[in-house]
């Protein structure tokens, strides 16, 4: 369970929010939402541990993140904006690697189950990403999800750049994981199509 | 809940520079050369008089080998930083400054093990004899990753920043000063017959030293820039 | 440097304490710098190896010394403000920085102007000499990175862990004399004993005290602006001018 107590972010000079208190029960997606430059990417990137908040502590299964460290980070699993891929590697090399340093498995099949799960065809798997398209590019980025046995997910703008049949595909993962008693956070633009008692909202002003 | 182990951390993070400059080979050949052609530039320079060659010798050829590892410096973390691979890696629920090890030593593996072998071949050029082009490799094997280590920290705090080419040399240059003289003088005294044991320990000193701290203070570094 | 901080680490409540101490600190670096200057230069004995050459040494000495102990207070508070994350401890490294700089090219300076008469050479890269040309190529690396990076609190953290790394060099610099054989010479004054004749050591350490008062006044100045740099906040705008709230108590 992860809770936020008088969180509290802010960027360079601008104070982005204040006082953001939330808890994401197992089995649950946050969905935060906001104008553009509202904070929300901070906000996921506060939660990770990548960016330090203002004010405020996070708690994950009551204990502060920032004494975890380590433990914390083998919980989550963080996609942003960047995807996280190398342009000069095949989508089968990334991903193999990304399993790898996630401590998942990382066999030939199922890195190719994991492709063929976002829509990947196979003669695509072995091509350099650089020659893919954004939109392939970015479920390459998000097949790590279907490797990922992490209880916790931080999705930064998944369904942006993804085209119907994708943005079904992750839908139906998002359902498995909170179906497994996995926690979500997601900022986005757009509803997601999931059961409304399982999605919780969160608006981010300041 | 999944977590690699150290050493499965470190061998990926290895493993995945050296298949990258494994795709881009001409990174490894572009080290070579530069070496080759600057140190080419002293004795064009200078003048072919064996005697002024010789003296100048280990001094030009560390003075390049520093300069190499300077220049590849934007190799090391500025890629992994705009696609997203870096934080990534420094997710990774393992001490980054382990997986910055891993990091500098494909680097080294990649634009400095070639100087490092290069350097009998370019000591023949300088007129450097038998024991003093030893000396030269052995001192060279010592420092390289020393300066791979230490030039890691700048790299770090300047990355992403306007203009870090220059900086990067301007923050690096002063640390790498002890480690060139050490290193030139253990030739330049092994070349005399006063005997290199005194320099190569010191520079075995300083790799110890950059060891145990470079790669901490470049983790820090590097959170400090992903923020 | 041992001010009772956490009642003046508000920027605002130090803001006006500054302002009363520079101009004592001023007074006090004046007073000892003309009187260290003026035994230096007219009531110390000529050296009998040296001749009155060497009386650049009163001014050469007491900036080496003061460059590495601003180098290390500097970073001493820059370690502090990694450490606490406190905003205050890293406007005070930025700072120092500056006059850090400037002693070490005052002593850079100086030791040229009494190389050239003693050793015949403007320039000697003996070991301590050396050392302290990286001392201000480390200072001016600090200066520049800062002025590099635009987010505020990246420059500060940036900066400080550069400080840090850089701090390895001021031993070497204090022990170079030691470990190399170079023309400096060996240490003349230690906590001990000193082996130069009194109105030499005296004016020395007048001289200290006055470039410690000057970097006390300097570096309190340059907070002030710092402070207003950063905190410039509707709440102080109540004031209709920047003179008025410098002024205010």
């Amino acid at each position: 369970m992860l809770q936020t107590v008088a969180l509290s972010g802010s960027r360079g000079q601008r104070q982005l929010f204040s006082d953001v208190s939330v808890t994401v029960r197992p089995g649950t997606l946050l969905a935060v939402a906001g104008a553009n430059g509202s904070g929300k990417t901070s906000f996921l990137r506060i939660l990770c541990g990548l960016l330090s908040p203002d004010g405020g502590t996070i708690l994950w299964q009551g204990k502060d993140i920032h004494q975890l460290k380590e433990l914390y980070r083998a919980q989550l699993m963080y996609i942003g904006h960047l995807n996280g891929i190398k342009d000069e590697l095949t989508p089968i090399e990334n991903l193999t690697l990304s399993a790898c340093l996630a401590g998942d498995d990382s066999s030939g099949t199922t890195v190719q189950k994991a492709l063929e799960a976002v829509g990947l065809s196979r003669p695509v798997h072995v091509l350099p990403t650089r020659v893919l398209s954004q939109g392939q590019k970015r479920r390459v980025a998000l097949a790590r999800l279907w490797l990922s046995t992490r209880p916790l997910w931080f999705l930064d703008e998944p369904f942006a750049s993804l085209d119907a049949a994708a943005t079904t595909y992750l839908t139906q993962r998002l359902q498995s994981h909170l179906s497994n008693g996995g926690m979500v956070v997601v900022s986005t633009h757009q509803e997601i199509a999931l059961p409304s008692d399982s999605v919780q909202h969160l608006g981010l002003t300041q | 809940m999944s977590q690699p182990s150290l050493s499965e951390a470190l061998c990926g993070v290895v493993r995945r520079d050296l298949l990258l400059a494994m795709r881009h080979r001409s990174d490894v050949a572009m080290s070579i050369f530069f070496v080759v052609i600057v140190a080419s530039l002293f004795p064009l320079g200078v003048g072919p008089e064996a005697a002024v060659l010789r003296m100048i010798g280990p001094g030009v050829l560390w003075v390049t080998a520093l300069l190499a590892c300077l220049l590849s410096l934007g190799r090391l973390f500025t890629a992994d930083y705009l696609d997203g691979v870096l934080e990534q890696t420094a997710l990774i629920p393992q001490s980054l400054a382990v997986l910055v090890i891993g990091k500098v030593f494909a680097h080294w593996v990649i634009s400095g093990l070639p100087v490092v072998l290069l350097s009998p071949l370019l000591g023949l050029q300088f007129g450097l004899g038998g024991d003093s082009l030893g000396v030269l490799t052995l001192s060279l094997l010592l420092g390289t990753p020393t300066l791979s280590m230490i030039g890691g920290i700048g790299a770090a705090l300047t990355l992403g920043l306007r203009g870090s080419g220059l900086l990067v040399a301007l923050l690096v240059l002063p640390l790498f000063v002890p480690v060139l003289i050490f290193g030139a003088g253990a030739v330049t005294s092994s070349m005399a017959g006063i005997g290199s044991e005194a320099n190569l320990s010191l520079l075995g000193a300083c790799f110890m030293l950059s060891l145990a701290f470079a790669p901490w203070a470049t983790a820090v570094a590097l959170r400090i820039a992903l923020e | 440097m041992a001010i009772n901080w956490f009642k003046y680490s508000s920027p605002q409540a130090f803001l006006p304490l500054a302002g009363r101490m520079i101009p004592w600190f001023s007074v006090a670096a004046l007073a000892s710098i003309c009187v260290g200057l003026y035994i230096g230069f007219f009531v110390a004995p000529t050296d009998f190896q040296q001749g009155d050459s060497y009386r650049i040494i009163f001014v050469h000495v007491p900036a080496a010394w003061m460059s590495m102990f601003l180098y290390v207070v500097m970073a001493i508070w820059a370690g502090l403000g990694l450490g606490l994350n406190a905003r205050p401890s890293f406007m005070m490294a930025q700072a120092i920085a500056p006059t850090g700089a400037m002693f070490t090219f005052l002593a850079l300076l100086t030791g040229a102007m009494w190389g050239k008469p003693t050793w015949g050479a403007w320039w000697v890269w003996d070991a301590r000499l050396t050392s302290e040309l990286i001392l201000l190529f480390q200072y001016i690396g600090i200066i520049l990175l800062r002025a590099s990076i635009d987010d505020l609190r990246r420059a500060d953290r940036a900066s400080a862990v550069l400080a840090l790394v850089g701090v390895v060099n001021v031993p070497i610099i204090y022990f170079s004399v030691k470990w190399w054989n170079t023309l400096h010479q060996g240490a003349s004054v230690t906590m001990t004993e000193s082996k130069m004749a009194t109105p030499m050591v005296a004016a020395m350490l007048i001289m200290m005290l006055g470039f410690w008062m000057y970097s006390f006044a300097v570096t309190l100045a340059r907070m002030r602006c710092v402070i207003l740099d950063r905190e410039r906040q509707p709440s102080w705008s109540k004031h209709s001018s920047i003179h008025e709230v410098v002024e205010a108590r």
